[in-house]
């Protein structure tokens, strides 16, 4: 592929080896003047790694990189954000301590005497934001700030700095609804301005309704790359797994028929600033989902059930029988399993291998004393590598290597391993790629099938709609909806959120 | 089982290699070095001297390394020294048997351990400061023990920990041998050594997964306190009297360095008690090389330092990353052929 005019930035045959695996494998990438271009593929597909070794953060084991006509080889991400390639990342890399302005000319704040002018920087950064339709106190610190706030100041920074190639890697992760709009304007704007945008993210709608062109990459090979209006969803799905998935969503699947008996009774279960006291029944084979806006007592229902924070209000039985839910430690003697949101902080042990990440739990419960054998612990772990289809390259590889998805995969095979009676998963498929995504879905559906009480908590509605057969919607940390039977749609939650928001200021 | 053998092989591999050079070298300056004699059922060489002159080190070791797997450190262990041996002349001399007086030590250094433990795991301080306070006041309480006085006593039962022979080897050689061995096997036959790493890696997410992780915190400070009461008691029978001021100094400092030696990260995981034990052979192979080897004194603490700033060198993410770079080739064949298969 020659490089012509209209490119901005062509990548050509670009390879990348780690030890003991082929990250990229000769792939191209062509970006054109005044184009958002999606990046996509799952988890582990070579997207970050594309992106680094274009950002100067890797250096490339082949292939060459052509900006405006030139060949570049920048050998940091300070080098390529001279040449004009900008990266603005999910975690926005500021420093939230200093104000705005500071954050926007640090390294390079106006001068007077030598000294920095505050004021001359003020209006500048003023100035800049003004572009972006943001009007801010730039004296202000960032950690003031939303998220949303601070992502487009690294926008402006990023372009500012760069000016012709800016990449977004995942920059709609942490935003909500109206905060993605807002962003899309800015980014269609700078579109106008002729810059080459690279927009890395999981979520489809986005990708259809932001960007021009798609490159899909999977196990580190380029798949293809297509005009987005060309490109139906299905086929787009089926790029980035490499097989036709049947559905997207398991969409349809509904409420399910009535489950069996109540199995486990809370009453007037909660805790004092964290989640009001609520009730709440499970029967055995029923998913329960968990819906709310962020910091609606979602994370803390969880807590409180699992132990994590010790209820005091409210009694919680299991057929009958008063459950000990004290602590983790309890909770898992009573059959509870938890999978935390923040898998990296809460869930993963890092330096520990994927055996050991597996055999965790089990472990715990069985006591110090009553050790896995070496040969139980691996053939428990090759089970789940199997039956999860976690991809690692052995099971003693550190578990902090692998992707998010496989990740979330290992500590939901830790759980599993422990064979529970109540599963509580906190968004188990926050920041996972399409594939793993759907096979989380899956695994939620034969857990339930199989007997297992579930409370799984979400924001992607439709997922919670597909596999819930009850849906409790949280508001200002108490439970203020239950959904059952046909009304759980997602129009009935976002209503019920909706409702309950109008009754409180009502 | 081979290759968790083979794996424990690699593991002990760079300690291993260390301490066999220094040998080496030793050996080239002080020719009679290797040369062991076995007199009145004992041994007597170089080689036995440092195995002996290490037993204090190689026992603070074991219970370091522990701490240090927790992300934790034990700074007072010098100081509990002090206060056992103190307490074990303190016993001794008013007139308690030898069971009991050793008893008493030990359960001393449990307490000392105790402490430190709550501490970190149930007041959540940091472990530096927490056990800074013991080591600081450690040595006062060691004073007030012994009256200000180095307390000296004649029991031949007491003496006999530190400077009789079991076996053809001094008994505290055998002492930390048995003793490193026994928590060796504790840690790696039960599950605690994987809940320790699970602990010392990710807290919350080993507490989330219900490991007991107050519990093992404390009991790895514990563990700390009673190496320490040991290693306490040997340096006291040594010397035949308990030193307040004197005893275990500075020796909290050598048993961390023993453990980074050894490989096991002040940020916690991984760890390897038969690592940290030839770290600690290591540091006294070169206290007493230096010396055989007939250097001025005044060289001694450099050129100590020097080999240990070497042996980190060597350990360093920098310089593996470079090793495995070097052996890269190899292992790539060995992949793909498999691959091909």
């Amino acid at each position: 592929m020659q490089p012509d005019s209209s490119h901005v930035l062509s990548a050509t045959g670009i390879d990348k080896i780690f030890p003991g695996a082929r990250a990229l494998n000769r792939v191209d990438f062509s970006l054109h003047r005044g184009e958002v271009h999606a990046l996509l593929g799952e988890n582990g597909a070579g997207k970050s790694t594309l992106v680094k070794c274009l950002t100067g953060a890797y250096a490339r084991d082949g292939g060459r990189i052509v900006l405006d006509g030139a060949d570049i080889d920048p050998q940091s991400t300070l080098e390529a954000q001279n040449l004009g390639i900008g990266t603005v990342y999910q975690e926005v890399n500021l420093l939230a301590n200093l104000t705005v302005a500071e954050n926007l000319f640090l390294g390079r704040q106006p001068r007077r005497f030598g000294l920095v002018s505050a004021r001359k920087m003020n209006r500048r950064a003023k100035a800049l934001l003004a572009e972006y339709d943001l009007d801010i106190d730039v004296t202000a610190g960032l950690a003031a700030y939303s998220v949303a706030v601070q992502q487009v100041v690294a926008i402006a920074r990023a372009v500012d700095l760069s000016g012709k190639v800016l990449i977004l890697d995942e920059p709609t992760a942490s935003l909500d609804a109206h905060e993605v709009a807002m962003l899309f304007r800015i980014v269609r704007r700078l579109r106008e301005r002729g810059l080459g945008i690279v927009f890395i993210t999981h979520f489809l709608e986005q990708v259809y309704e932001i960007s021009d062109r798609i490159t899909v990459l999977r196990n580190g090979g380029l798949v293809g790359t297509r005009a987005t209006a060309d490109l139906p969803r299905r086929e787009l799905i089926a790029m980035m797994l490499g097989r036709e998935l049947v559905q997207e969503v398991a969409g349809g699947h509904g409420a399910r028929g009535e489950a069996g008996d109540v199995r486990f009774r809370f009453r007037g279960f909660g805790r004092k600033g964290h989640i009001q006291p609520f009730d709440l029944d499970i029967c055995a084979g029923e998913v329960v989902g968990i819906a709310g806006l962020l910091g609606s007592g979602r994370t803390e229902t969880a807590e409180i059930l699992f132990g994590a924070e010790r209820a005091d209000s409210g009694t919680a039985q299991a057929d009958g029988r008063a459950l000990d839910l004290s602590s983790p430690r309890a909770a898992i003697r009573e059959k509870f399993g938890f999978c935390p949101e923040d898998r990296k902080v809460d869930g993963i042990v890092g330096d520990l291998s994927v055996r050991e990440n597996i055999a965790l739990a089990l472990q715990a419960r069985r006591g110090w004393a009553r050790p896995i054998s070496r040969g139980e612990q691996d053939q428990l772990a090759d089970r789940y590598i199997k039956a999860l289809d976690i991809r690692t390259s052995d099971r003693e590889k550190p578990i902090r290597l692998l992707s998010g998805g496989n990740q979330q995969k290992a500590i939901l095979a830790r759980w599993l391993a422990t064979n529970p009676d109540f599963l509580i998963l906190d968004e188990p498929t926050r920041g996972i790629d399409v594939g793993a995504h759907a096979e989380i879905i899956r695994l939620i559906e034969s857990l339930c099938e199989k007997g297992m009480s579930l409370i799984v908590i979400s924001s992607e509605l439709e997922e919670l709609v597909a596999y819930s057969s009850r849906v409790i919607v949280l508001r200002d940390r108490a439970h203020v909806a239950e959904l059952t039977g046909s009304a759980v749609t997602t129009d009935g939650i976002v209503e019920a959120i909706a409702a309950s928001a109008g009754r409180v200021e009502a | 089982m081979t290759s968790a053998l083979k794996a424990y092989a690699v593991r002990l591999l760079p300690q291993a290699a260390a301490l066999a050079v220094i040998l080496v070298m030793v050996s080239l300056a002080f020719p009679g070095f290797f040369r062991l004699e076995m007199q009145n059922g004992r041994l007597y060489g170089s080689l036995v001297d440092i195995l002996n002159r290490g037993a204090p080190v190689a026992l603070l070791a074991i219970g370091m390394t522990v701490v240090i797997a927790t992300k934790g450190i034990d700074l007072s262990v010098g100081a509990v020294m002090a206060i056992c041996g103190a307490v074990a002349a303190a016993c001794i001399t008013s007139g308690h048997g030898l069971a009991t007086t050793l008893l008493i030590t030990l359960a001393t250094g449990i307490l000392c351990g105790l402490w430190n433990g709550i501490l970190v795991a149930v007041l959540d301080i940091q472990p530096i400061i927490a056990t800074l306070v013991l080591m600081v006041a450690g040595r006062g309480i060691a004073q007030l023990v012994t009256e200000g006085a180095i307390l000296t006593f004649n029991d031949p039962g007491l003496i006999f920990i530190g400077s009789g022979a079991l076996l053809g080897l001094p008994m505290p050689v055998v002492i930390w041998l048995a003793f490193g061995i026994a928590v060796a096997l504790l840690v790696r036959r039960t599950a605690l050594g994987m809940l320790i790493e699970a602990l010392g890696v990710n807290r919350r997410a080993a507490t989330l997964s219900g490991v007991s992780t107050g519990v093992l915190l404390i009991a790895a400070y514990m563990l700390s306190g009673l190496c320490a009461a040991i290693a306490g008691i040997i340096a006291a029978a040594d010397i035949r009297g308990a030193d307040a001021n004197n005893a275990g100094l500075w020796l909290e400092l050598d048993a961390i360095l023993a453990v980074v030696v050894g490989g096991t990260s002040l940020l916690g995981g991984r760890f390897s008690i038969a690592a940290s034990l030839i770290g600690a052979l290591i540091i006294q192979s070169i206290n007493t090389g230096i010396l055989l080897s007939g250097f001025p004194p005044e060289f001694n603490l450099i050129i100590k330092a020097a080999i240990i700033v070497m042996i980190l060198i060597i350990q360093s993410p920098r310089a593996q990353s470079a090793f495995a770079f070097l052996s890269r080739p190899r292992a790539e064949d060995g992949k793909t052929e498999q691959e091909a298969k």
